[in-house]
């Protein structure tokens, strides 16, 4: 375990995932490699995965080889850094990236909870589609829409610039003083710590709203722009 | 220069795609273009009954990447348009049969060879549809304006959207103007609204789309068809060319038309 950690090492950059490898033979990397997959799957489902394999030479078929048996396991293989210009070919040749430092349309970054203190909040500046999942230790604000299916989940409160009509949950550990706040929540399911409201089948309401828990029951008001 | 390589999908099922693929594989040839159509659902194959070539198939897209024969062997040239080609997918195996990569090299292969690859992705998210869309310069979403085909549509456009296939367009298939009027069904612009992405088409329901595909006979070769204009059109916007959205209220009165704009 400690030797596959030595040999792969994997760190968040703003694009995803980079894993740089150690100086060892291409089979023994590659092993390394796919040990840290296994045993820390959920964590790699689904990540985007920049790969800086130093000077070790690649050719095609390893390369394209390497990308499907990523892809098996859920990890997208999107960049290939490297010091060999054969490499940097293969990798261009395979539609891959090689340079992992040009923007990229953002990704979510996950805190460990501890570092996030309660006045932090993550900028979502997109609307979220189904099937997205949104989830953050501190507060969330999203400059978008929610579509229905997709997911906000924050420990802290949520404020959505747009129209909600996916799930919002906010002080999902169980704070009861988390608010949301949103333009349009008619039609959005609403959670604050472990109450739920589905405002779907209610009309009005479809201005600005906040909602906040009184009493252990959601409460729906008006947000105000003159309340202090 | 080479081809542009261009997938349609959706994520649910029975929306239009392969009729999609079908309609503008021939509209394009018959603008002249040199078209490959693929079909990309490994085990569930259609595109060839569509297109009226099942009887001529001998090698499909799995040998051709398994090497059992050469690119040409595996294209089938269309009965009516010289120009129009389809790439079978084979029926006895399943979508782990081919990889992303194998797509990749596939389309460089045919970009040197032809104007159009136009490949048509199987319903869902996984494997078939990870094939599908690895060579694609551009990717075409088709609807139907029903909730549940729009959902999947949603959250297909935000699949593609993080795998950096950038924004694809959008085709609203089998809209019926006479349901929507009745606000019985979503309108081209309730599909819009939710959507946000760049409409390339809007397909009216017709009947003869469903005799066109039974007899393999795409309505796009129909001069009459309004699903095939619709059709037709599309292919026209894809070569860049402006088009302007048909009318599909013409039937309807004045009086509705001017009481829907009052409703905006």
């Amino acid at each position: 375990m400690s030797d596959s950690q030595t040999l792969v090492q994997i760190k968040g950059i703003r694009d995803g995932l980079l894993v740089s490898l150690g100086n060892a033979t291409w089979e023994e990397l590659r092993a390394a490699l796919m040990e840290q997959i296994e045993t820390r799957q959920a964590f790699f489902y689904g990540a985007r995965v920049a790969i800086d394999v130093g000077s070790q030479i690649f050719h095609v078929n390893d390369l394209s080889e390497l990308r499907d048996a990523l892809s098996d396991r859920g990890v997208n293989l999107w960049a290939v850094v490297s010091e060999s210009p054969t490499t940097e070919k293969t990798a261009q040749l395979l539609g891959l990236a090689t340079r992992v430092s040009k923007p990229r349309p953002q990704e979510l970054v996950s805190l460990p909870a501890e570092e996030v203190g309660e006045g932090d909040a993550i900028w979502i500046g997109r609307t979220l589609r189904s099937g997205t999942r949104v989830e953050f230790p501190g507060n969330i604000v999203v400059l978008g829409d929610v579509n229905p299916g997709a997911e906000v989940v924050a420990d802290g409160s949520i404020l959505i610039w747009g129209r909600t009509r996916g799930s919002v949950h906010a002080g999902a550990k169980g704070n009861q003083s988390a608010v949301v706040y949103g333009l349009d929540l008619s039609a959005g399911q609403i959670r604050i710590a472990d109450e739920g409201k589905s405002l779907s089948d209610q009309d009005g309401e479809t201005g600005p709203a906040k909602i906040s828990l009184q009493d252990g029951v959601l409460h729906i008001e008006v947000w105000q722009v003159n309340q202090s | 220069m080479g081809a542009q390589v261009v997938t349609i999908t959706s994520g649910k099922g029975g929306v239009g795609k392969t009729t999609a693929v079908a309609n503008l594989g021939v509209a394009l040839a018959a603008d002249g273009a040199r078209v490959v159509c693929i079909d990309g659902d490994i085990g569930l194959r259609n595109l060839d009954i569509v297109m009226g070539l099942e009887n001529r198939i001998v090698y499909d897209v799995v040998d051709v990447i398994e090497g059992r024969c050469r690119l040409r062997q595996a294209m089938i040239r269309d009965k009516r348009l010289p120009e129009l080609f389809l790439i079978p997918a084979a029926q006895t195996r399943d979508k782990t049969a081919v990889t992303p990569s194998d797509m990749v090299r596939l389309c460089e292969e045919l970009r040197g060879e032809v104007d159009w690859v136009l490949i048509d992705s199987p319903a869902g998210i996984e494997r078939g549809f990870k094939n599908s869309i690895a060579a694609a310069d551009r990717v075409l979403v088709v609807t139907n304006p029903e909730i549940s085909a729009v959902r999947d549509a949603d959250r297909v456009i935000g699949i593609l959207e993080a795998e950096e296939k950038g924004t694809p367009s959008l085709i609203i298939n089998r809209l019926n103007t006479t349901m929507v009027r009745q606000h019985d069904m979503l309108s081209a612009e309730d599909v819009l609204d939710l959507l946000a992405i760049k409409l390339i088409g809007v397909v009216p329901e017709d009947e003869g789309v469903i005799v066109g595909t039974n007899r393999g006979n795409p309505v796009a070769l129909d001069p009459k068809s309004r699903a095939g204009q619709a059709f037709r059109n599309i292919a026209k916007r894809l070569s860049g060319q402006d088009v302007p959205l048909m009318d599909l209220d013409s039937n309807s009165s004045l009086w509705t038309r001017l009481t829907n704009l009052g409703r905006k």
